[in-house]
């Protein structure tokens, strides 16, 4: 008896590993794809798609892994995203041009560095302060990341005009400001960390994240160090914003300028992981996508239906409007995100193949 | 030292008009637990709409009630159309809701009355008056005294009237709330409707002083360290919290402005409120949650 038993569990078991193997490879192969139609997009796309819509886009998908990693994981909500940004590239700005003699990426990633340690000193109310309290503390950070880049000219080498241009990109030779080399840069970046974050995410300390996240209390009553991982989650999200912010002024802007980080970037942020799906790594690219791409799109429709019909003022408003009712809209349809409604779309499609 | 006090007093009744807004706050919150970032447009809603009507040459009286039923419709509407759908939702994204509240009242505002800025007379006059050797503004005493009535005003609501005594029951405990058949969506449509009214109150006496104008939508970011301050559940807080904002604001701005080269303003309440959150996490009057396991 106890022996078919066994079998019966063992079968089940197997045949449940090879279907998990198997959406495995299949989600790598996916990934691979992607990774290769990313990387040859330069040789189709125009300037316009890779300036106006491409980079940005990649970038937007890193800083909203960069604060999902805070918030999704370790459940720590954050609207410092804009200033852990602007820490970011004023870090690597001053990196370039003061020890110039660094490659490029090395000056990102220690630009990451300082925007992650800076991210643990704000995220030390974290170990006494919860929730809301703990949002509007990080708008302190917010208002005063804002205020110190604008206050003191050092961080923009004392440049006249509040924005100042970035530095030329360069890597092993190569000039890298071409859009082409622009978009390259991000994306290789944007893999390279969105691997890292993978890894992460899976790894013991993706664990104690989650642990922290589904409840502190009883997470510090089992020995989870939840102090040390609220901190570690603290300053791999402000590394990852950080760079984020980076190549926003250095990729995307071509200026480094604090007003381009304030209180609207946090939010877009925010929103980019709540209606992608916080907790999801895909979930960063689809909601960053529809943070990027729907404005863009209003603005299309609303010029070519109108055409000038409207004036500008009223159509900001109007877009406006639609922007917030489609996010109150996805907010209703699904708690999860897009990534959640997409993989439900994705499991019914394979179920109405097989059968 | 004279000059201390002045800038103290000036600074403290500033704060009085901080506490408006975040009175609003801790009313929503403390019925539905919704962090409601939606206050701000609330405010400029109806700061715009009575404004337009007063411009059309619509009597104050008038358009005070015309004003009122604007924002009881719109109460009603966020009940309906987002909250009820996004019961038992975590509450960030109730948060979230608000924010996108708040673009559809601020964008759908505009579109009806116009983005340009108004004045607003409300007849005060604005012109100092001495108390004991100290300059104090007229108008700020006005905004104080209406501060203070609406405390009073508030709080007989929610403790004598049944309408409130059913509001704070919710606020402790939905569940048995929910028990002895009391209506809470009725009940949240209520609480959304006096924050409507408070909304307008704070948005006639801020339209009034700097012109009703899309920048009233950021008297939220004002408001949020009052509530840090005072704690989300307490209108006592929000009262006192508004004073300590008030107060560390235009002292910092005159004495730590000097020093930093610049102002502190933006940040400085801020900073003030992570500080009294460290000794107080839950703010000076609010409620710490229990957590059980």
């Amino acid at each position: 008896m106890s022996t078919v038993g066994t079998e019966t569990i063992e079968g089940f078991s197997s045949s449940r590993e090879i279907a998990q193997s198997a959406r495995d490879r299949l989600r790598a192969g996916s990934v691979v794809v992607l990774l290769a139609a990313l990387t040859a997009i330069p040789l189709v796309a125009n300037d316009y798609w890779l300036n106006a819509v491409l980079i940005p886009f990649l970038i937007m998908s890193l800083t909203a892994l960069g604060l999902n990693l805070l918030m999704g994981y370790a459940g720590q909500a954050s609207l410092g995203s804009g200033g852990f940004m602007s820490v970011g590239a004023y870090a690597t700005y001053n990196l370039l041009l003061r020890l110039p003699e660094l490659p490029l990426p090395v000056s990102l990633l220690l630009g990451g560095v300082i925007s992650g340690l800076v991210g643990v000193i704000a995220g030390l109310p974290s170990l006494r302060i919860k929730g809301f309290y703990l949002v509007a503390s990080t708008l302190a950070t917010q208002f005063l990341l804002e205020w110190l880049f604008n206050q003191y000219g050092w961080f923009s080498n004392y440049s006249t005009s509040s924005s100042i241009s970035a530095p030329r990109l360069a890597f092993l030779g190569h000039d890298l400001s071409s859009p082409t080399g622009r978009y390259l840069l991000t994306l290789a970046t944007v893999v390279v960390v969105t691997a890292t974050a993978v890894r992460l995410v899976r790894s013991q300390t993706g664990r104690t994240w989650m642990a922290i996240r589904d409840m502190d209390t009883a997470a510090s009553v089992i020995g989870v160090p939840v102090s040390a991982g609220k901190l570690k989650a603290f300053f791999v999200s402000s590394l990852v914003i950080g760079i984020a912010g980076a190549l926003w002024a250095f990729a995307y802007l071509g200026t480094v300028d604090a007003r381009s980080f304030n209180l609207d970037r946090s939010f877009q942020v925010m929103f980019a992981i709540i209606i992608g799906g916080m907790g999801s790594i895909s979930g960063n690219f689809l909601g960053a996508a529809f943070m990027i791409f729907l404005p863009i799109l209003l603005d299309h429709l609303g010029s070519g239906v109108f055409g000038g019909a409207i004036d500008p003022g009223q159509l900001e408003n109007f877009q406006k409007a639609l922007f917030g009712a489609l996010i109150v809209w996805f907010l209703i349809k699904e708690p999860r995100g897009l990534a959640a409604l997409l993989s439900r779309a994705w499991t019914q499609l394979v179920s109405r193949i097989n059968r | 030292m004279s000059f201390f006090i002045e800038t103290l007093v000036g600074g403290l009744l500033a704060g009085v008009m901080y506490s408006l807004v975040a009175i609003g706050f801790v009313l929503v919150f403390k019925a539905s637990g919704v962090f409601n970032f939606a206050q701000g447009s609330m405010v400029l809603c109806a700061a715009l709409t009575f404004v337009t009507m007063r411009d059309k040459g619509i009597d104050f009286w008038l358009a005070a009630p015309i004003t009122l039923t604007v924002m009881v419709l719109i109460a009603i509407a966020v009940e309906r159309v987002v909250l009820r759908p996004l019961v038992n939702r975590p509450q960030i994204t109730l948060f979230m809701a608000t924010l996108g509240v708040s673009f559809v009242i601020e964008g759908l505002a505009q579109i009806v009355m116009g983005a340009s800025v108004h004045e607003l007379d409300l007849g005060i006059v604005d012109t100092p008056i001495e108390i004991g050797g100290v300059q104090v503004s007229q108008f700020d005493l006005v905004a104080a005294g209406t501060a203070g009535i609406l405390v009073v005003a508030l709080s007989i609501f929610f403790n004598k009237t049944r309408v409130g005594i059913a509001l704070r029951a919710i606020a402790d405990d939905p569940q048995a709330a929910l028990s002895i058949g009391i209506r809470l969506q009725t009940l949240w449509q209520i609480v959304w409707g006096v924050a409507g009214f408070v909304s307008l109150v704070a948005g006639l006496l801020w339209g009034a002083r700097q012109g009703v104008q899309f920048a009233l939508t950021l008297v939220v970011l004002k408001a949020l360290p009052v509530l840090i301050i005072g704690g989300f559940t307490s209108i006592t807080g929000a009262i006192v919290g508004g004073l300590i904002v008030g107060a560390g604001d235009s002292l910092a701005e005159i004495y730590l402005g000097s020093l930093l080269g610049g102002s502190v303003s933006t940040w400085f309440a801020y900073v003030l409120a992570v500080a009294f959150l460290l000794i107080r996490p839950a703010g000076l009057f609010g409620e710490a949650p229990i957590e059980r396991i």
